[in-house]
């Protein structure tokens, strides 16, 4: 393609050009897509399968062997595609997808709250510098070096019993995600409010709040999209992590992290490991293709992120 | 070095600051807690008389904010609770007192903390050997296959959960293959060998995770290093290309490799305590998670204090050998 055309598109369209070209990306975006469609459909594919996630078919256990599903891998079978849960007999295939279902919806809850509160929190301390700036700098440092899965084990004491448990994980995963991104998207926005045009914006009298949602915000639109794909892995990761240890999405709520922590003992006794490898590789699925998705936009816009500095 | 001197004690004293903080916000925060200790304490069935002694004796009687300023002074000093033959003694550093337990939480956190430090300590030593060097490689054979290689490491790395490695690791090499074992911890007081062979697949899982974001930083910093004018000077003046790379280049990836580092410490915590959950071990998260279970506020505090100080201490000291080694830190 030559240059003189290229100079005529968009930024944008120059990037989602960049990103249809990219290989890993267009293996990450329908993997996201096919996964996303699947965790949206996920009643519906369970009632199609004929299954729900609480009913107990004990009948498929054996009890010689300590509950474990008959059959191989893990029970599977026509009626229960991915076997059933050991000692329950819950249908597998349901939990998966509704466990997927749930760690979906967490992570993109968590991410477009803190995208929507880091990018205000870091347009508007490049913005204003001064003492607001350097106030919040030194807030986000200590966010960042907080020992973060302690904390948000130990808020599980204070929070009272009716409260629901998805409400908190969001809550935790939010206090403690915008720091990053509103670092990052500060950095970024500091080169923009140095550049011509918000000075001339600023010298014909626009306000602040104008500056930043007219000038700034349309300029760093590339970085935090980037940053909100790249982030999204992360969450499902974190509230994995925190249903592992038995203090994220409580039972019955299916949960891809908690269906793995309860398989641990199934994994050490050898009984059945098709417990541990049908939830984990759902979710390792979901990481790596949000990661090679947020990989490729991040490279299809060409923003250079380091976390340090 | 008169600068790097009143680096060290502003750093110090900004560290000090940012602990006070903390430990009062945490104290606030988790005195709140719809859940009454003293009524825990004091059994059934409990008179009002009876609830008001234990409230007493525990000091949950006095304000917040002068509980707050004992366990500070506790931390120092120590705490006495109760007086004569039933007087309850929880000596300095206190970190409060664990009731339910009947043990000071001090103790509680250092019988648990080798296992989690151990972990920890031994991944980190693992990652940075690992990350660095398939990262100094990658870069020296760049788009050669071992680029390619330990760039998809890199990948894999980033988007494994933890846990999940961990679990993996224990079916395959531990049942299938049947070459370490799976679970528990042997003190290294006891028998060194035994402790780091139980802790080998801990390490590994969790540096090669880790290891991800070091391999990715290290090569793109090594290829920008190689470029620069002084390692062409340094060519040109003749020095042999391992010189080159190893003294000249490697000092310019140091630097946000230890940046990084720093930044990485609270992660680091959050994944030893996932790793120890992975290994049945009973470190530190387990002493958490099951005081929670127990709505045991002292010890849920003394922890998440212990810990964020630790993080706060470990910054402080990355700080100083960033200082150190880039002399351009301090002098800003």
């Amino acid at each position: 393609m030559s240059s003189s055309v290229a100079g005529t598109v968009s930024p944008t369209r120059q990037a989602m050009r960049r990103l249809r070209r990219d290989r890993s990306a267009r293996v990450g975006l329908v993997v996201v897509a096919l996964l996303i469609v699947i965790a949206a459909a996920a009643p519906l594919l369970v009632r199609l399968a004929g299954q729900d996630a609480t009913t107990y078919h004990i009948d498929l256990l054996d009890p010689a062997r300590g509950n474990a599903p008959r059959g191989a891998v893990g029970g599977a079978s026509g009626s229960h595609w991915f076997g059933v849960e050991p000692l329950t007999g819950r249908d597998l295939f349901s939990i998966v997808v509704l466990g997927l279902r749930t760690s979906l919806f967490i992570a993109v809850v968590v991410t477009l709250i803190t995208t929507v509160v880091g990018t205000l929190a870091g347009i508007s301390a490049a913005y204003f510098g001064g003492w607001y700036d350097a106030v919040l700098s030194r807030l986000l440092d200590f966010l960042f070096g907080f020992p973060q899965l302690v904390f948000m084990i130990a808020l599980g004491i204070i929070v009272p019993a009716g409260f629901p448990r998805w409400l908190l994980l969001i809550l935790v995963l939010s206090f403690f995600g915008w720091a990053g991104l509103a670092r990052l998207i500060r950095n970024q926005a500091r080169s923009l409010v140095a550049r011509e045009f918000v000075e001339a914006a600023r010298s014909v009298g626009s306000s602040g709040w104008m500056v930043i949602t007219r000038e700034l915000l349309p300029n760093l639109l590339g970085p935090v999209l980037v940053i909100a794909t790249l982030a999204i892995p992360g969450y499902i990761g974190a509230e994995a992590a925190l249903s592992f240890l038995g203090v994220g999405v409580p039972p019955p709520t299916p949960s891809l992290g908690r269906s793995i922590s309860d398989s641990i003992a199934w994994v050490y006794t050898g009984a059945d490991p098709w417990f541990l490898l049908f939830p984990g590789a759902m979710l390792f699925l979901a990481v790596l293709g949000f990661t090679l998705l947020g990989d490729g936009v991040r490279d299809a816009f060409d923003v250079r992120l380091r976390r340090t500095n | 070095m008169p600068d790097l001197v009143w680096f060290l004690i502003r750093r110090l004293f900004a560290a000090l600051l940012v602990m006070l903080a903390l430990s009062l916000a945490v104290y606030l925060i988790f005195y709140a807690i719809p859940a009454d200790p003293a009524h825990l304490a004091c059994g059934k069935p409990c008179t009002p008389d009876r609830l008001e002694q234990a409230r007493h004796f525990m000091q949950l009687d006095q304000s917040t904010l002068q509980q707050y300023l004992n366990f500070l002074k506790g931390i120092f000093a120590g705490r006495t609770f109760g007086d004569g033959a039933a007087a309850v003694h929880c000596n300095a550093p206190c970190f409060g007192y664990s009731f339910p337990l009947a043990r000071p939480v001090t103790t509680l956190i250092m019988d648990r903390l080798p296992i989690t430090a151990s972990i920890a300590l031994g991944a980190a030593v693992l990652w940075l050997l690992i990350g660095v060097s398939l990262g100094v490689i990658a870069a020296l054979n760049r788009g050669r296959l071992l680029d390619r290689l330990s760039v998809g490491v890199a990948l894999i790395g980033v988007s494994t959960p933890s846990f999940l490695l961990g679990l993996l690791a224990i079916l395959v090499f531990g049942f299938w293959l049947n070459m370490v074992p799976v679970n528990g911890y042997i003190p290294f007081t006891e028998s060194p060998v035994d402790w780091a062979w139980h802790l080998v697949t801990p390490w590994i899982v969790l540096a090669i995770l880790q290891a991800a974001s070091y391999i990715r930083l290290t090569r793109s910093q090594m290829l920008e290093e190689l470029n620069l004018d002084y390692i062409t000077t340094a060519r040109a003046k003749g020095a042999g290309e391992g010189r080159v790379v190893l003294i000249h280049g490697l000092r310019g990836v140091l630097v946000p490799v230890i940046t990084l580092f720093g930044l990485d410490l609270g992660g680091l915590l959050g994944g030893a305590i996932l790793t120890e959950k992975v290994f049945s071990m009973q470190g530190l998260g387990d002493l958490l998670i099951s005081a929670v279970g127990q709505l045991d506020v002292a010890v849920v505090v003394g922890v998440t204090l212990f810990s964020a100080f630790l993080i706060i201490l470990a910054n402080l000291v990355v700080d100083i050998v960033h200082g150190v080694l880039d002399p351009r830190v301090s002098h800003g």
